[in-house]
């Protein structure tokens, strides 16, 4: 019983930082319409930056915010330069650039940070809380990550259901032409989506790092659960992001302590195809006009 | 649309006037740089001033962070021995190549090794499943394979199926001998849990163990490389009640198998395998979590773990001595680490093989000088080497130790063994020794 | 000879476009036997490697260029067939001829492939992408977990081929060279990539090419005009796997391993690099993105020594300079090399006509 609690405990924080990343591809692709593979990249820049200001001793909270902001910026600057030629080119050109913009990345800060181990700390205790005789695995840290996915998450409900900005963003993602016709500014909705995306990101790899190993590839993994966890999810919705992300994080904590570590992927590839075979574009997407 | 002729005919005759260039202007020359360079020298990969070795390591991807410092030290200590003049007045040029740890890779650049650059043999090729792609292909070739950086006993237990491969540092499956018949003497009634990389690494080590702890042991866990949530491992090494934990892991799964214990408030006794233990790195990776949230002691103190070298913590030592000062001289950014004494005793070794080789060294050569050589050298190591005629294994064994503020206290000393049912006994001869003045391997062998 | 006849010849040779990749195909013929028996054993080893790459990149661009399908998983057909080989050669070595075995690894990747594509046609855009990158990462693992069957992390390890003693004299008789293991495996591997580009070529310019096209052009028109969308899909994606399937057969006799680590994420997403730098939609380009991948790694860690980098920054210089080229690819020539110098070709041709503007999705070139 305490290992199943465990487990599930395990994979709920896990499913968590799934959910985060999942978000920040829901973003992009809500004013975009782009999935973004240059996400985890992203993050882990925007992380190593937090990782040097607290290893120079300045505060953690510090750090976290100084992370957020250049993630603010490498995300207008990423969709400015990179991504601007390539709106409204078929969807292939933006998934091939974002993949290449992910080896770039990936390959820029091995250079620049060494390929070595680093560790990342934590503004909270690292061990479990106990209630009684029986420990709850769960840190302070999760509980810090837990609750910031759910306030994100809410945030960009909220964005895009009652603020004219967050309107103006699905019109923009939606429509160019009828919304410049209507008096958006499109292209600076578009940056603002990949900016708050980055920010976004950026705490994902905040969440992922704290308490854990940094190294230049660490968000690898997070790449593929957590793309699968936003497809799951439906790539249009911030709850199905979360969700997709807790049932990934959940099904595959408990494949890897019942079953076996290696067959994870294959556990995450299956919960997939599961899916989308009963509902082809995720479980919460809102009905869209009929492709084929 | 144009024809098909009228755009492809110009294309056509360009790539075959081209192909022919290619096939007159390389026709009159063998193929294969191995045989040309036989012409002018005495041995592939020897001229009168050089030495070329080759050697891969994962310098990119996952498995980069760390294995990537060794080769640093195998290069410092061999600029040390070129700056005082090199071996047999030849200097030696070690060219390391990236695999990234993908053996499709290290199949790719051992072959530019031996048919492109030519060189005299290979050194410390690190990984099991990427030096398995190449080891047949290299003793193919008869191109000496030495002290592959790997545990694994295939490099040593068969010298007639690979007569040019020579293991180095102490194999999995002897450390799991030495630890399981330590914990059946010294902890009976311990409940043993099993933390297990899957691959040879955990599967040599289960197979040393189980003689001695099979009725001790409660759980087996098993854990992929490259999926960092232990979490589910750990827990169910907790729920079957297993208060002595024997980890078979790298050192980054050492960080990560304590924060995921830390979190469960799970506290077995830990016994971690060498390979493992890196008391320095993963002290300092493990305290730096603990910034202003818990106190600043090492998690790994009261650990338990083997030791077949002298590391970082031991400046006493030595051997640590001179690794300290060619680290000085000659290593490039950053401190000296248990990685780079590892690339520098590593080099050492192939030192002592080559001066032992002769003034006119040959792939046999040296191939036989290291037979010979056996345990009698001097050797950076505790234990001496088991190379011999029937066995190409290298390290013979290691000493148990409790980690203690970041460095490691004897709890036994040095035993040493082999394969199967061979007994496990106390050697100390190669535990005392230290390196000659110069720092380099005499040549009398 | 007369103008006249020599016309005439050269009309009967391309009257079909079978005939002319047939005749395209010897003259590969000779320009392969002529390159491989003038380079080293350390080129055959990196021919060798491109004919496998070339295979399947090949297939990959079949899929993506012809028929619009975004496969991130094609590393996982590989690892299909290379297993498949591993294990017949392993368990009986000299039981089949080598031919056969490849065929054998062909099909049971069609097998996998057929059961994907029936999934991924249901699919589109990033949910596609989605599932095949999850297909990229779960294969390796089940080779992990079945140890026994598959030799777990360390592998499955695959002995050179001898070389059979017939077709050694067939080349000594045509070049008065022997033939050494490594030749013989880049020699399997260039006749097994002509002979696939044949069979693609003439795919292409069939009926169901076609349908393939029309497919990726526009779905709904396509279904309209009483194209079985869903049928077009999936045999583009099985023709496609089967490729991927033969070049990990190749790929594991050239490696001598099959192992988890050999079909990473990283070997999937360069298949893609090398379509979209060759140009989608074009086998020779298939074939230019396959010699970048394999020559471009080792000239540009060479760069990066000889200025003075580290080891291990130039081992970085090699993933950085295939991000940047995929890139600027993107960005300033989206018809890839291939189109982009055709471009410049029907240009410099005649002047007055318009730049022809290339998407990703070339719509009337075929393949050749």
């Amino acid at each position: 019983m305490q290992q199943l609690l465990t487990t599930s405990l395990a994979g709920l924080t896990l499913g968590m930082v799934y959910a985060a990343f999942a978000l920040a591809l829901v973003l992009i692709w809500r004013s975009t319409r782009i999935v973004n593979f240059a996400q985890a990249p992203m993050a882990m820049i925007t992380t190593y930056i937090a990782l040097l200001i607290v290893d120079a001793g300045i505060p953690y909270w510090i750090g976290f915010v100084a992370a957020l902001l250049s993630g603010l910026v490498l995300g207008a600057i990423i969709e400015r330069v990179f991504i601007r030629p390539v709106e409204g080119k078929p969807e292939m050109n933006a998934i091939i650039l974002t993949l290449g913009l992910f080896v770039v990345i990936n390959a820029v800060a091995a250079i620049v940070f060494g390929s070595h181990y680093r560790s990342f700390p934590v503004p909270f205790g690292l061990r479990g809380f106990e209630v009684g005789d029986v420990t709850v695995a769960l840190t302070g840290f999760d509980v810090f990550s837990i609750c910031s996915v759910v306030v994100v998450m809410m945030l960009l409900l909220a964005l895009f259901r009652y603020t004219d900005v967050g309107l103006k963003m699905r019109a923009s993602a939606f429509n160019q032409e009828v919304s410049r016709m209507l008096g958006v500014k499109v292209t600076g909705m578009l940056t603002l989506g990949w900016a708050l995306a980055a920010v976004v990101g950026s705490l994902s790899g905040l969440l992922i790092a704290g308490g854990d190993l940094v190294y230049p590839s660490y968000m690898d993994s997070v790449v593929v659960y957590g793309f699968v966890a936003a497809v799951l999810g439906g790539l249009d919705s911030p709850v199905g992001a979360v969700i997709g992300g807790l049932l990934l994080g959940l099904g595959l904590s408990v494949v890897s302590g019942y079953v076996g570590s290696e067959l994870v992927p294959l556990a995450a590839l299956s919960i997939l195809i599961v899916v989308l075979l009963v509902r082809p574009s995720g479980l919460f997407s809102h009905a869209t006009a009929r492709r084929v | 649309m144009k024809s098909w002729t009228k755009r492809m005919t110009p294309i056509v005759g360009l790539v075959t006037v081209g192909a022919l260039v290619t096939a007159c202007g390389a026709g009159g020359r063998p193929s294969g740089g191995g045989d040309a360079a036989a012409v002018s020298a005495p041995e592939t990969g020897i001229t009168e001033t050089s030495v070329t070795i080759g050697a891969t390591f994962p310098l990119t991807g996952v498995a980069a962070p760390g294995y990537s410092e060794i080769p640093t030290g195998t290069q410092a200590y061999f600029d040390y021995v070129n700056a005082a003049g090199g071996v047999h007045g030849r200097q030696i040029d070690y060219i390391v190549r990236d695999d990234g740890y993908n053996p499709t890779t290290t199949s790719q650049v051992t072959n530019e090794f031996v048919f492109k650059d030519g060189v005299f043999a290979m050194l410390s090729a690190l990984g099991t499943p990427t030096h398995r792609a190449v080891v047949d292909f290299l003793n193919g070739e008869k191109v000496p394979d030495l002290l592959v950086a790997s545990g694994s006993r295939q490099w040593g237990d068969d010298p007639e199926a690979k007569p040019y491969t020579f293991g180095w540092q102490p194999d999995y499956e002897i450390e799991g001998k030495i630890i399981g018949q330590w914990v059946a003497e010294n902890m009976p009634d311990a409940k043993v849990g099993l933390f297990l990389q899957d691959d040879d690494l955990g599967e040599d080590s289960e197979r040393g163990l189980r003689p001695y702890i099979e009725d001790q042991i409660v759980e087996v866990q098993r854990y992929t490389s490259g999926n960092t949530d232990v979490a589910p491992q750990i827990t169910a090494l907790e729920a079957a009640g297993a208060d002595l934990v024997l980890g078979f892991n790298v050192p980054s799964y050492t960080a990560l198998s304590q924060l995921a214990a830390m979190k469960l408030n799970y506290d077995p006794q830990w016994f971690y395998a060498n390979i493992g233990s890196d008391p320095a790195l993963i002290g300092s990776l493990l305290s730096n979590f603990s910034k202003g949230a818990v106190a600043a002691t090492n998690p790994l103190d009261g650990a338990l773990t083997t030791e077949y070298m002298p590391g970082v913590d031991a400046t006493d030592n030595a051997w640590v001595k001179l690794w300290q000062k060619v680290w000085d001289e000659h290593g490039e950014a950053g401190e000296l680490t248990n990685y780079r004494i590892f690339g520098m005793s590593a080099a050492y070794t192939f030192v002592q093989a080559l001066q032992a080789a002769g003034e006119n060294p040959t792939r046999e050569g040296i191939v036989d000088a290291l037979e010979k050589m056996g345990g009698a050298a001097a050797n950076p190591s505790l234990a001496p080497y088991r190379y011999s005629v029937d066995s190409h294994l290298g390290i013979s064994g290691m000493r148990i130790v409790e980690i203690n503020d970041g460095a490691s206290d004897p709890l036994t000393p040095v035993l040493v063994t082999d394969l199967g049912d061979s007994p496990i006994e106390e050697d100390g001869s190669a535990a005392d020794d230290g390196p000659p003045a110069s720092g380099i391997p005499e040549s009398a062998g | 000879m007369s103008r006249i006849s020599s016309d005439s010849l050269k009309a009967r040779l391309l009257r079909t476009p079978l005939r002319r990749n047939i005749l395209g195909a010897l003259i590969g013929l000779v320009i392969v036997i002529a390159v491989l028996e003038s380079v080293g054993p350390f080129r055959q080893g990196q021919f060798a490697t491109m004919a496998y790459l070339g295979i399947a990149v090949g297939g990959l661009t079949v899929l993506t260029g012809l028929n619009g399908q975004l496969s991130l998983g094609h590393g996982a057909f590989m690892a299909v067939g290379a297993y498949t080989t591993a294990l017949i050669v392993h368990d009986a070595p000299k039981l089949l001829p080598l031919p056969v075995v490849m065929l054998l690894s062909m099909l049971a990747t069609v097998v996998v492939g057929a059961v994907v594509g029936l999934a991924a046609a249901r699919l589109h855009g990033p949910y596609i992408a989605g599932a095949t990158l999850a297909l990229a990462v779960a294969v390796p693992g089940i080779a992990s977990f079945f140890g026994d069957t598959f030799g777990g992390e360390q592998g499955l390890s695959v002995a050179q081929p001898t070389v059979p003693a017939w077709f050694a004299d067939a080349v000594y008789f045509l070049t008065a060279h022997d033939v050494s293991s490594s030749k013989y495996l880049a020699y399997l591997g260039w006749f097994g990539l002509i002979v696939t580009f044949v069979l693609l070529g003439n795919l292409s310019a069939s009926r169901m090419g076609r349908t393939w096209r029309a497919v990726r052009d526009d779905a709904v028109a396509a279904e309209i005009a009483g194209i079985n969308v869903g049928r077009a899909r999936v045999t583009a994606f099985v023709v496609s796997a089967a490729c991927a399937g033969l070049a990990g057969s190749v790929m594991v006799m050239v490696v001598r391993l099959a192992a988890p680590s050999g079909f990473t994420l990283t070997l999937s997403l360069s298949l893609l690099t090398a379509v979209v730098l060759g140009g989608l939609g074009s086998l020779v380009g298939a074939l230019i993105g396959a010699a970048l991948l394999t020559f471009l790694p080792q000239t540009i860690t060479g760069l990066g020594l000889s200025v003075g980098l580290s080891d291990l920054q130039s081992a970085q210089l090699a993933p950085f300079a295939y991000g940047l080229t995929l890139v600027l690819v993107i960005l300033l020539a989206p018809a890839g090399l291939v189109g982009t110098i055709r471009d410049a070709w029907h240009r410099r041709r005649s002047p007055d006509a318009p730049a022809i503007h290339h998407e990703l999705h070339p719509k009337q070139e075929t393949m050749q």
